[in-house]
């Protein structure tokens, strides 16, 4: 297959990007949309030219490292997959692919398609936690958590913090993965004590970072590689009126 | 006035915007129910409503309540708005191409022309009532403005009348996505009940605007 | 160097660990905020380490080369972590944990380390838990269990095929509290390049800003290293595309010695390689083993067929297929522990029965369970793996069977460590994957995560404060230190000999061509002949690499080609070491297959008498050759026997 890609290079964070066409030839249908980019990369270096920077880790869709806005979506033209278990079968011979990084004031370019996603760790690290120190934790059945509690607590915690719900989101905004984190904790017995103090704080992180606020778009919910509801952003609505007036 | 509400957290101005657009929702009943009269060849029913509506105490109270409900709405919606431009400073080249529902990316736009359907329609109305400006037809022997001669004066306009069917339908795009966007809002999202929700939203966003559109196709016919 | 001394504490084996942490030094806590340590990654074991050590009130650094710790390949793990917690009452114990563990690794761990293991399982599912990991739960609400390789009780705790990620970050949530109370500061895309060593103790580490270029000096009481495994000297590994094994092999360089770099695990259910542009193999968990049957054609005709696509897996008939590790292990079946269902795999594919375009793969068959339990059930227990799969592969496995082959995907050996988990530098730790401990010739599944966690959670806590509570006198060092510049400069050299060379090749291409060579001759079928001619072409490749590579780009800037030239680097001479160390070991054990020591019917032919001990590898400067130390495995509770699974 041969596709036509336009890239966003840039430089450094401060440096002023554009857009570079490459032509690429022969790849196989089975390759996937990462490792069409390392076939880019090597014929650049052959050029001596800089390879074009995108985060990449484990390759199998779990790490949360990769990102990309290929023409138009996040994670590209499939559904439920980061960008690296996206395959080139998805795409028509001699198609024409836009790659951008993602774009939210809280995730700054660092080079090329690399952005800087540490908001979301600030996020965490105002109350994505259960306040436990090493040792001293009863025996885990002496827990009991309803089945059903601890499904939708591991549908919310199956988020792998990529940002997509932030590039696919009009508004830039991270109620999603926020909702995500709260709601993994909120419904489980070991995070009710201090669900009130993590709400608070991790939507006042969050407004405080600048990311948009939700309009409901639920642009999120369609691009998120791991299917997470928006009614985790309702439960986090929820969770934070209660916080308030509860 | 107190604007704290500037630095309400994000869901907070949600939250509070979803009350309000609820509130307003049942307002539009209202009215409705009040414009309903027109339809009759009778005056008496809508003059007589209009009164009530103008004078007594209770709705008086209401009537601020309402009119804050209106601007809170709108400027919590307008800094919403402005926070969520400014949080992608740079855009995409390429149109987002993420399936979702047409019109909810489109909330400040027909809030926008919502807007400037109510300040004709206040000033068309409420600005007589108020004496701010001069009734276009005789009063009524009580000395209040006859609404229901003007009303009929502005559907025999061609212009007016289809400026206001346009209006009213942007009206039901805006509710189409309020309805079930409040109740996500304010956390209410369950699948036990969000069919309902979603179905009773359709059905206001069309039935309450055809409601509107229907006085004036009445007239014209 | 002296004499290698485990330091395995006195007493009966069941009241070691205890007695250790009775009698062993401890820190006061107004004076653990004056020690720093530095942690180098933040996987399991890492980010375990430094929350724990955060939360006694030491100030720790905190190293990764991600954008967040929470990207650490830790996160990638599917099936599930053990305890002996015999919550099915199915006759588990801390005993048969350690017992298992022992025998998976065809005894050649230490038992000291590895009951310890099994004795502090049960406590790391316990403060999961409370951290809020959602465990896979019975409608009891009680947690449930399933059963891995190399076990005959079910004693694996698991989130669904997301356990190591779900694990991960409990321990990244525990980690960012504490960055938050301000006790650990988190250095992420950094990149540790070098070990400082001041006085023979372990001082600080000079990281490798990736965003900036620039090299910084961070000092420490103590330095810990987490990095993990160095599976991708083999290029296609499951590992992830960043794992490497610089932080290990620049230690190794300063004097920590290196153990059993042979014992690399094979793990037999990962997706087939299909193209030379391939980047990474994927891993399908071993928890699919439960329910998945694993067989190829008896006929070599209907394997030809299935290769050319003539014929489906279904059309074969029951009596055609061969399930040959029911056939082999009628006892174990489709759940031998990996080493031995990969070298199953890949005698079956060599005999000419493998199927996929290759000939190099395998069939894993859910027809059977679907048929029995319904494919809602299956669905629940593995929907993401099936859904993983068939992105890859473009195939359904609900309707077609699973394609897999085996690939690397672990490295038992690493760093060697006393009990205490200290290197042979005193002062610097090594944990989880990156050190060598507990699982011998072959890990069992499911026991990883269990070691990274205990390493860092309840181990280390302890045992380092043995060493500070000695260094309490020890004011905090300047950077400015010629030591410090010593270090600096090496590591600026080093990278600036990488920029220089200016030749014609790109770092992928040596990689590839290393993995070529290591998954060739020193994969899961190793030889005399094939070993020497691997050193001899690593070598070659290593000179090549040092003349004909190229890197565009700085020095001073993000370069991503530089930070893998570097990892390249050091993986070219790993790959001697790991090929060194399988040529000296003349036998056959665990994951480590010597042809020429099999049984008749092809199991491994391991050699107690001239190989129970650990080979540590010493590092002599220069281009001396390297030394090995022998650390004799005296097994005193166990009786050593032949491994059988039948």
């Amino acid at each position: 297959m041969d596709f036509t890609l336009k890239i966003w290079r840039q430089k450094n964070a401060k440096a002023k990007g554009k857009f570079v066409t490459y032509n690429l030839k022969d790849v196989s249908s089975n390759c996937s949309f990462l490792e069409m980019l390392d076939i880019l990369n090597e014929q650049l270096v052959h050029q001596n030219e800089e390879p074009v920077v995108f985060d990449t880790d484990c390759r199998e869709g779990i790490c949360g490292l990769c990102s990309l806005y290929i023409n138009g979506r996040p994670h590209g033209p499939d559904d439920a997959i980061t960008t690296c278990q996206l395959h080139m079968r998805k795409f028509k011979d001699g198609d024409i692919i836009v790659v951008e990084p993602w774009r939210a004031r809280p995730f700054p370019v660092i080079k090329d398609l690399m952005v800087d996603r540490t908001a979301f760790d600030a996020i965490i690290q105002e109350g994505g936690f259960i306040s436990v120190n090493t040792g001293g934790a009863p025996d885990a059945n002496a827990i009991i958590i309803p089945k059903e509690a601890a499904e939708l607590s591991m549908d919310a915690a199956a988020c792998i913090g990529c940002g997509a719900c932030v590039a696919a989101c009009k508004n830039a905004s991270a109620m999603l993965f926020v909702s995500a984190k709260v709601s993994h904790f909120a419904l489980l017995p070991q995070g009710k004590p201090e669900a009130k103090e993590r709400v608070r704080k991790m939507v006042a992180k969050m407004d405080e970072l600048g990311f948009g606020n939700c309009t409901n778009t639920f642009a999120c919910e369609v691009e998120c590689p791991k299917l997470i509801s928006v009614s985790t952003i309702a439960r986090m609505n929820r969770e934070f009126l209660w916080a308030k007036i509860g | 006035m107190n604007f704290s509400f500037l630095r309400f957290s994000s869901i907070t101005k949600k939250i509070w915007m979803s009350l309000l657009g609820l509130f307003l929702m049942v307002f539009l009943i209202l009215h409705l129910g009040i414009n309903l009269c027109l339809l009759r060849k009778d005056p008496t029913w809508f003059n007589d409503a209009a009164y009530f509506m103008g004078t007594n105490y209770v709705i008086k109270v209401f009537e601020v309540i309402l009119f804050g409900g209106f601007i809170f709405h709108i400027l919590v919606g307008i800094i919403l708005q402005l926070r969520n431009w400014r949080s992608r400073p740079v855009r995409y080249k390429i149109n987002p191409r993420t399936d979702t529902p047409f019109f909810t990316k489109y909330m400040i736009y027909t809030g926008a022309v919502v807007f400037i359907f109510l300040v004709i329609h206040l000033m068309n109305f409420y600005f007589i009532k108020l004496g701010w400006k001069e009734s276009p037809v005789p009063s009524l022997p009580n000395g209040h403005p006859d609404f229901y001669v003007v009303a009929r004066w502005l559907f025999s306009q061609p212009f007016y009348t289809v400026l206001y069917i346009v209006f009213i339908i942007v009206l039901g795009v805006h509710l189409y996505h309020s309805f079930r966007a409040a109740f996500q809002s304010l956390g209410l999202n369950h699948k036990s009940y969000n069919s309902s929700i979603e179905t009773f939203g359709i059905v206001y966003s069309i039935v309450i605007p055809l409601g509107y559109i229907l006085i004036p196709i009445y007239y014209l016919i | 160097m002296t004499e290698l001394n485990a330091k395995i504490p006195e007493g009966p084996l069941a009241e070691k660990w205890a007695n250790y942490k009775a009698h062993q030094n401890l820190v006061n806590p107004t004076n653990k905020r004056k020690l720093d340590v530095i942690v180098v990654g933040t996987g399991l074991a890492g980010a375990s380490a430094a929350a724990s050590l955060g939360e006694l009130g030491f100030t720790v650094k905190n190293f990764c080369y991600q954008d967040s710790p929470r990207r650490a390949h830790s996160i990638a793990a599917q099936g599930g972590i053990n305890a002996a917690k015999n919550y099915q009452n199915d006759g588990d114990s801390i005993y048969r944990l350690f017992y298992d563990t022992i025998k998976g690794g065809d005894y050649r761990s230490r038992e000291g380390n590895v009951y310890r293991l099994a004795e502090v399982s049960n406590e790391i599912i316990d403060h999961c838990v409370a951290q809020g990991v959602p465990f896979a739960r019975e409608y009891s609400g009680l947690l449930d269990n399933r059963s891995f390789g190399g076990a005959l009780v079910s004693r694996t705790f698991y989130a669904r095929g997301q356990t190591g990620q779900q694990l991960l970050l409990g321990a990244y949530s525990a980690l960012s509290r504490q960055i938050k109370l301000g006790t650990v500061k988190l250095y992420n895309r950094h990149e540790m390049i070098e070990l400082v060593v001041i006085d023979g103790k372990a001082r600080g580490i000079i990281a490798r800003d990736l965003i900036t270029g620039k090299l910084e000096r961070y000092f420490g009481h103590a330095v810990v290293i987490a990095t993990g495994g160095y599976g991708n000297v083999f290029y296609l590994s499951t590992n992830a595309m960043g794992s490497n094994a610089s932080a290990i092999w620049q230690i190794f360089k300063k004097g920590a010695m290196f153990a059993n770099p042979c014992f690399t695990q094979i793990h037999p259910t990962c997706i087939p390689v299909h193209g030379d542009y391939q980047s990474k193999l994927t891993l399908m968990s071993e928890s699919l083993r439960n329910d998945g049957r694993i067989w190829v054609p008896k006929n070599k005709e209907d394997a030809e067929k299935l290769r050319k696509k003539q014929i489906r897996a279904k059309e074969i008939k029951e009596e055609d297929r061969d399930y040959y590790l029911e056939r082999r292990y009628p006892a174990y079946g489709n759940l031998v522990p990996r080493d031995v269902a990969s070298r199953a795999a890949k005698e079956r594919c060599d005999a000419g029965y493998g199927v996929g375009e290759s000939g190099f793969a395998v069939y894993l068959d859910f027809e059977e369970s679907i048929g029995r339990l319904g494919k809602y059930v299956i669905e629940e227990r593995y929907g993401n793996l099936f859904q993983m799969y068939e992105k890859i592969v473009n195939e359904n496995p609900y309707e077609n069977p699973m394609m897999i082959y085996p690939a690397v995907h672990y490295t038992m050996g690493g760093i060697w460590v006393d009990y205490e988990l200290m290197t042979t530098i005193p002062g610097l730790y090594c944990l989880g994957e990156a050190n060598f401990s507990d699982h011998g010739a072959n890990r069992l599944g499911a026991s990883a995560l269990m070691q990274g966690l205990a390493d860092g959670y309840f181990v280390l806590p302890y045992t380092i404060q043995n060493f500070l509570s000695n260094e309490i006198r020890v004011p905090r060092m300047s950077t400015d230190r010629p030591e410090f510049e010593e270090a600096e400069k090496s590591a600026g050299d080093r990278l600036s000999k990488l920029m220089r060379i200016k030749g014609n090749k790109s770092v992928d291409h040596f990689h590839k061509e290393l993995g070529k060579i290591m998954w060739e001759y020193v994969g899961m079928g190793r030889n005399e002949p094939g070993l020497t001619k691997a050193i001899n072409l690593i070598r070659i490749l290593r000179d090549d690499f040092w003349k004909d590579l190229r890197i565009p780009g700085n020095l001073d800037e993000m370069n991503i080609e530089l930070e893998k030239a570097n990892r390249v680097a050091d993986f070219l001479e790993l790959a001697e070491l790991l090929a060194l160390d399988a040529l000296e070991r003349k036998e056959s054990c665990g994951g480590h297959l010597r042809e020429e020591y099999q049984t008749p019917e092809g199991e491994c032919l391991r050699n107690d008498k001239d190989y129970m001990y650990v080979a540590a590898w010493e590092y002599t400067g220069g281009n001396n050759p390297y030394k090995m130390h022998k650390e004799e495995l005296k097994y005193e509770e166990i009786e050593v026997k032949q491994r059988i699974y039948k």
